[in-house]
């Protein structure tokens, strides 16, 4: 896949401290880009430099092969995590105002800001002023202006924040609709939920510095701890007894009469290796891999090691993170 | 239409189409009017039939009064505690008690009233009663009044000034007084009116963190020099609004009123000095003279003889000069707090300069041409304020030149300043900013 923007050896030192130190980094084309990291941990410096608001001390950024320069800022499109409006400002004024900052004409900008106002919902609140609007409507509009001059690479920090489950997933189709018709993003969050749900690539950014870059799977494949679960019935004596010391029960639960259990294979014997010890003492009603979530792997590089086991996949449907919020 | 022409433009018409704009330019020159024609309209008023009882207790000087075209002088032959009760009636605005020992001890002289006294009037009876006294005490001292009055010559210097053509300009210096005195307050107030509402406009755009959208199209200092000149030109338009609306109000007045403005030198009879005077032709030398140096009368001849294209010329330079000077503090101050209470600590320096230049206005309209007028109207800082207080009295062309062309270098200077504070301040929030830091944002490339 075609790099879209490549991040080089980024170094940003402020007074006090270095925010980046050697950040490289390589978004490609047409894919969601997840950006992720603790807080303080300079992703919001480098979505920055990205966006040509400061500049690294140094190191270079490329946007589609080319040295970045200030022509690019028509082509990328921000949406900052702390985001305000003009209170004062009526809507439809204030959306072409910062439509023609980005280099969009007053009148282009109108036609296209009134479908995507109808697509919202916000037609009737046009002419009104941005104090008169809910936090959510004025989420909504900042979106729009977002989107709107069609740029190649988007940045979305903590998008969803602020938004009712409904948006949410309004705002999750439009993203998806935006990659599927060319886009490129780059989206920053803590919500570990919406990454796995959207994201295809992440880099993880801790103490100013870049400790993990790559696709999800393989991120998820190389953190795979060889834990499986499985579902037995009839169980003829104790797991403990069936298994040998290759294999350890990390966690068992019984209702309706099974027996769900999670089994790590602590050597590099392989899972039919398991079945085999298994199938002669009980029925086998299902079995498999349990994958870290996001979540976990994001705790386990940011502090060296996974959460306490009954946690460990408390996260696992990321549709209810998102509820939550 | 490039990016900063669409943030002036922005920054222009919101300001412009609020409420309290279209009061402003409104209530201004209304306001400026008023100040010009209330003066002259209360002068002409308050001088028409000012009735005066006297009780003359001595006996020298009760026919001693002439009545004038606005005081009439009525000598009554009662108490003084009676006549004191027939203005309580209303029959007299004031009542002048000479008690017989007046003579001896002037001090003993009364003038009561039921309103605070005319100060004409007063001046008036002073003139009289100081002409009759000295007629007395000339008399007992055996010499001639006449002779006397005819060595008394009455002094009224016409000032002129040489203008280096040798042509004479004939001067105003109370008009080039106050006139100073305006310009300099304007200009003060052109500035922290203007200057804060940019200090606000750059606050509300950090409090509302819409700038971090902004400056991801366009550089900071797009942004704050689109925001500067927008509130410039708001100033500039309401200032050219308030000049032709009060011009056309005072005209209208004029027009409609052409009585109250009267006085012009050609119609001020002076009675020669050669001639000798008796007590009557004293009077009206006396009152012609007050007349000329009354309020109103030099207004009117003053005014007319103001160079108004080189006052507004330069009050719109210096203006500019000055608030671009200024904006660009207070830009910086905008970016570096994270609310309006916290602007203070800041404002103190940039205030202090604008306040030295208000305090020292007294004394530079006393001396327009001492040093202290010079220096404050040549060093940037103080220079809008002072240079527009000195030019009514006429300043040097070599002087505006190089105190307009270091007014110009030092608004270069802030704004760069400013410029540098303000792009990394924008993006800061929830710490408390030390002088110390600002200086490390400067620095830091």
């Amino acid at each position: 896949m075609n790099t879209l923007l490549h991040a080089e050896n980024i170094t940003k030192e402020y007074t006090n401290h270095r925010a980046l130190s050697n950040v490289s980094m390589h978004v490609p084309e047409q894919s969601i880009f997840g950006l992720l990291g603790p807080n303080g941990a300079g992703k919001t410096t480098l979505i920055r430099i990205i966006n040509q608001i400061i500049g690294p001390d140094r190191g270079k950024v490329f946007l589609d092969n080319e040295r970045l320069k200030p022509k690019h800022v028509r082509q990328i499109g921000y949406l900052p995590e702390e985001r305000g409006l003009y209170k004062k400002m009526k809507l439809g004024e204030q959306a072409i105002y910062l439509a023609q900052l980005k280099g969009l004409k007053a009148g282009d900008a109108k036609i296209m800001l009134k479908k995507w106002f109808e697509k919202f919902d916000l037609m009737p609140w046009w002419n009104k002023k941005v104090e008169e609007l809910s936090k959510g409507m004025a989420q909504k509009v900042q979106f729009i202006i977002t989107v709107l001059h069609k740029p190649r690479l988007l940045i979305f920090d903590e998008p969803f924040s602020g938004f009712d489950p409904i948006n949410v997933n309004l705002l999750k189709e439009e993203i998806l609709k935006l990659r599927d018709d060319g886009a490129t993003i780059i989206f920053s969050t803590h919500n570990m939920g919406s990454v796995e749900e959207l994201c295809d690539h992440i880099a993880l950014i801790n103490k100013s510095e870049k400790i993990l870059e790559g696709t999800v799977s393989r991120i998820k494949k190389d953190h795979a701890r060889r834990i499986y679960e499985t579902e037995l019935i009839n169980l003829q004596k104790p797991l403990d007894n069936i298994l040998d010391q290759r294999f350890r029960v990390v966690k068992t639960k019984t209702h309706d009469g099974l027996l769900n259990a999670r089994i790590k294979i602590i050597d590099d014997s392989s899972t039919n290796e398991l079945i085999q010890l298994l199938l002669p003492e009980a029925g086998l009603v299902s079995f498999k891999e349990i994958t870290p979530s996001m979540n976990d792997i994001f705790i386990k590089q940011v502090t060296g090691k996974f959460p306490a086991e009954q946690n460990a996949n408390s996260n696992n449907n990321p549709s209810d993170i998102v509820s939550v919020q | 239409m490039s990016k900063t022409a669409t943030i002036i433009k922005r920054e222009f018409l919101s300001r412009i189409r609020k409420k309290s704009f279209l009061v402003m330019t409104i209530l201004g020159p209304i306001l400026m009017a008023a100040i010009i024609i209330i003066p002259v309209v209360v002068a002409q008023l308050s001088d028409s039939d000012y009735a005066v009882a006297i009780v003359d207790e001595s006996n020298f000087f009760y026919d001693r009064f002439q009545d004038t075209e606005s005081t009439t002088f009525t000598p009554v032959n009662v108490s003084i505690d009676d006549a004191i009760d027939l203005m309580h009636d209303g029959r007299f605005d004031a009542v002048l008690h000479i008690p017989d020992v007046a003579f001896e001890s002037p001090s003993t002289l009364r003038l009561f009233s039921d309103k605070s006294i005319n100060f004409n009037v007063k001046l008036l009876i002073e003139n009289i009663l100081k002409h009759e006294f000295e007629s007395l005490k000339l008399k007992a001292a055996g010499i001639d009044a006449e002779i006397l009055s005819a060595i008394e010559t009455p002094i009224n210097i016409q000032a002129f000034r040489i203008k280096n053509d040798g042509e004479l300009i004939t001067d105003y210096p109370e008009i080039s007084m106050g006139l100073g005195f305006v310009a300099g307050f304007l200009i003060y107030i052109f500035i922290f009116l203007f200057g804060s509402q940019v200090l606000r406009g750059v606050l509300e755009e950090k409090t509302s963190r819409i700038v971090e959208i902004i400056v991801s199209s366009v550089k900071p200092f797009q942004l704050m020099m689109g925001k500067v000149i927008g509130v410039g030109m708001v100033g500039l338009t309401q200032f050219l609004i308030w000049v032709v609306l009060t011009f056309t109000i005072v005209s209208i007045f004029t027009l409609a009123a052409p009585d109250l403005f009267r006085f012009t030198p050609d119609d001020q009879v002076y009675v020669s000095s050669t001639q000798i005077l008796n007590a009557e032709e004293m009077r009206q030398q006396q009152e012609v003279i007050q007349q000329h140096d009354s309020f109103a009368g030099q207004l009117i001849e003053g005014l007319g003889a103001v160079n108004y294209p080189v006052m507004i010329l330069s009050f719109i330079f210096y203006f500019l000069g000055g608030y671009l000077l200024y904006a660009g503090f207070f830009a910086a101050i905008g970016s570096a707090v994270d609310n309006e209470a916290d602007t203070q600590q800041f404002m103190m320096p940039v205030t202090i300069p604008l306040l030295l230049s208000i305090i020292m206005v007294n004394m530079v309209v006393q001396n327009p041409t001492g040093p202290v007028a010079f220096w404050m109207s040549i060093i940037p800082l103080t220079s809008p304020v002072i240079m527009m207080v000195r030019i009514p009295f006429g300043v040097p062309y070599a002087e505006i030149a190089l105190s307009a062309a270091l007014l110009i270098l030092g608004f270069i200077a802030t704004i760069w300043l400013s410029g540098r504070i303000y792009r990394t301040g924008i993006l800061m929030y929830g710490k408390k900013v030390s002088y110390g830091e600002l200086w490390k944002w400067i620095r830091h490339p």
